[in-house]
């Protein structure tokens, strides 16, 4: 239910042109106005923290509508740093927030100093940094990991964009926040957790997109016509579009696992997710494009932001690599006997 | 649109007790049973395990009890498939009975057929063939010639059925076969229960390029059937085989015919397996478990009644490639020369699978017709 009502206001932001095109430009805090007066931001927020209370599950969808309409807003960053902060005991944020996707290359050192603490580090392709509000930083602490609550101006930003021209900045700090800006993460988990979680909404997002894309591709090899006839009469065109569902159908069920296992965090099915709606991203983008044409090959036609999204959100959270990589160390510990019960258990 | 991507979260349900206990049993069972030989889980043939199952209440799983059924759910069936097939198991003597022919006896036969034929085949004792594919008729089914007559108390059947897995070792044929004319194509065709018994059928082997030989040239020569052979409908036929199909295409054995390996490649790699062998695996799981995931989600939909023949094409089509390319995927790490008659697990489970490999995109339905079946659900044509 609140996937429909989301579709309707995401599809109404993106004909207004106001989602930003370019991200983050003109028209975009409108839109996020709009967004926040549903109170979608804390969509995972639980009721006793201030949020709507919803299933989690449900409220996940509202990602991948998100993807299905290319929603240029921080809407997924937003809703899992209002998530993790609501987890830990922090208050929500105002406005916009975003997180860190625990990169290898992010350094963040959290210490004690007097009664509060001192927090420094800089990270990488943090998502939509320059224009949120709030950050949130999940650090590995003396006893277990802790989550600090930073407002702009206690984080420098030097600002970067992904394929599809989406803010991924590089984020300094070096601040003293005061003890209630700090508290044990709690089951918000550590950076690695945060990391799947982050995986398992870039999973759904582009669940989304590829849903979109296919939708663009039928419907185009519909409307195009070659000699005399719309090109998707051609058997080659086809066994194209076949293959394409295929992967677009494996990412939307792999995707729905993901969602199921966003609560726990299990790592085999958001793995699993990540690495197929990766993989499918890859391959529908190519085929998408083929179909397409030229046209499709413009900054005029749409399809450029679905597939701009599908190349960037494929390599963000952890690409194929990391996440086949977690899957087959799993397998490995497993071992032979213990394969099937490991695949089974998911 | 749509329906092509419609897979609903599978039914929750625990499971499992019933797991632990298929388990616990096969554990025994294929005790010594080389990775090589369970390679050809539902193509290897044991009557007196089917039996076994059947006394285990492991077929007909969702049958009605008045059939000799258990009326468990879609799901726990599942659950008991899956088993099978990741482990090994010889299951091909009723797995064409329990995953079709039972279940279209079950939908369209004669009361007279269901309590004759279906407890006979939960109890592991009954064993069915397909007869569709014929010489010239693969993928054009609607052009199927073998055809049966109208004659007193019954029909005469000519024709010729090929491909046809095990027809040397079973007892029935569902006979896909012309009943009108040849212009009338799905129109003019019925289905019958044939008695293999029956004088003027004749079973050839045909051998397949590894050199075994389990399916067959199936020859009707005046072949007599009483009227009670009929199932369902005269002229009805098409509609009855394309239900049937939808059953053919959905299970796991759609995704699993070269499972075995994956823990082969495990034992082979070791504990210490390098990195570009833990990625390489890794993608193979998180292809298994998101096939896993939507067959599951099918098996959900056929038990609510509902009929997900597009979305069975898809997870055939999907299983076929990864079905096919684990064994390529596996050489690429090991560096082992496929060879049939090899102590090494790993080198004969690899040559079993190289020269299966090719039917898992032409049986059940090739390749090219599933993605035309997927392109008709995104109304291409």
């Amino acid at each position: 239910m609140i996937e429909d009502l989301a579709d309707r206001l995401f599809a109404e932001i993106a004909i207004s042109g106001a989602p930003g095109w370019p991200p983050g430009g003109a028209g975009a805090s409108e839109s996020w106005g709009r967004l926040a007066e549903l109170g979608l931001p804390l969509a995972l927020v639980p009721e006793e923290a201030g949020g709507p209370g919803l299933d989690l599950v449900e409220a996940l969808e509202l990602v991948r509508a998100a993807g299905r309409h290319a929603l240029a807003l921080p809407l997924a960053e937003t809703m899992l740093a209002n998530h993790i902060l609501a987890e830990a005991g922090l208050p929500v944020a105002p406005g916009a927030a975003t997180i860190l996707c625990g990169g290898p290359q992010d350094q963040v050192s959290l210490r004690r100093a007097g009664s509060g603490w001192t927090l420094a580090g800089r990270a990488f392709r943090v998502p939509w940094a320059s224009v949120a509000e709030t950050l949130v930083v999940v650090a590995p602490g003396e006893a277990g990991p802790c989550v600090a609550r930073l407002e702009a101006g206690a984080f420098t930003v030097e600002p970067g964009r992904n394929l599809a021209g989406e803010p991924r900045d590089a984020v300094l700090f070096d601040t003293e926040l005061r003890a209630e800006q700090v508290r044990p993460a709690g089951r918000a988990g550590g950076p690695d957790v945060v990391r799947r979680r982050g995986a398992a909404l870039r999973s759904l997002a582009l669940a989304g997109a590829l849903e979109r894309v296919l939708a663009l591709t039928v419907a185009y090899a519909g409307e195009r016509s070659q000699f005399g006839k719309p090109i998707g009469r051609f058997q080659a065109v086809q066994q194209s579009l076949a293959e394409m569902a295929g992967h677009v159908a494996a990412g939307a069920a792999a995707a729905g696992g993901a969602a199921e296992a966003f609560a726990g965090a299990d790592l085999l099915p958001i793995a699993a997710a990540k690495v197929r709606t990766g993989e499918a991203a890859g391959r529908a983008a190519a085929i998408a494009h083929q179909v397409h044409g030229a046209i499709g090959f413009t900054q005029e036609h749409i399809l450029h932001r679905f597939t701009g999204r599908l190349w960037s959100w494929r390599d963000e959270f952890g690409d194929e690599a990391e996440w086949s990589l977690a899957l087959g160390t799993q397998a490995v510990e497993a071992g032979p006997d213990g394969l099937w019960p490991l695949v089974t258990a998911a | 649109m749509t329906e092509v991507l419609n897979f609903p979260p599978p039914p929750a349900a625990d499971v499992r007790s019933l797991r632990a206990d298929v388990r616990a049993f096969l554990r025994d069972a294929l005790s010594g049973r080389r990775p090589r030989d369970r390679a050809r889980t539902w193509t290897g043939f044991d009557a007196e395990f089917s039996r076994e199952l059947g006394r285990r209440g492991w077929i007909g799983m969702t049958w009605p009890k008045r059939y000799g059924g258990h009326e468990r759910s879609a799901l726990e069936r599942y659950v008991v498939l899956e088993e099978m097939l990741a482990a090994g198991a010889p299951v091909a003597a009723h797995w064409i009975s329990d995953r079709q022919s039972g279940p279209l006896l079950l939908k369209f036969g004669t009361e007279a057929q269901r309590t004759a034929i279906l407890p006979r085949i939960a109890a592991g004792e009954c064993f069915f063939c397909i007869g569709m594919s014929e010489p010239d008729v693969g993928s054009d089914l609607a052009a199927v010639r073998t055809r049966a007559v109208p004659v007193e108390g019954g029909f005469r059947i000519n024709g010729t059925k090929l491909w046809t897995t095990y027809g040397h070792r079973s007892h029935y044929m569902i006979l896909f076969c012309r009943t009108g004319s040849q212009e009338e194509r799905q129109a003019g065709t019925s289905q019958f229960l044939i008695d293999l018994a029956t004088p003027g059928i004749s079973v050839r082997p045909v051998t397949d390029l590894s050199g075994e030989s389990h399916f067959n040239e199936v020859v009707f020569t005046d072949v007599f059937v009483p009227s009670s052979a009929l199932i369902g409908r005269l002229g009805g036929g098409w509609d009855q085989v394309m239900g049937e199909l939808a059953f053919e295409r959905s299970g796991p054995e759609r995704f699993l015919s070269s499972f075995v390996l994956l823990p082969e490649l495990l034992r082979s790699l070791g504990p210490e397996a390098s990195e570009r062998a833990r990625i390489a695996a890794g993608r193979l799981v998180a292809h298994l478990v998101t096939l896993r995931r939507m067959s599951r989600s099918v098996a959900g939909l056929l038990e609510r009644g509902e009929n997900p023949a597009l979305q069975a094409a898809v997870v055939k089509d999907l299983g076929a490639v990864f079905e096919q390319e684990l064994p390529e995927i596996v050489r690429g790490l090991t560096s082992t020369e496929a060879d049939l008659a090899a102590a090494d697990d790993l080198a004969s489970t690899l040559a079993h699978l190289v020269l299966n490999a090719p039917s898992f995109s032409l049986r059940g339905g090739t390749r090219e017709i599933l993605r035309g079946i997927i392109a008709r659900g995104l109304g291409l044509r």
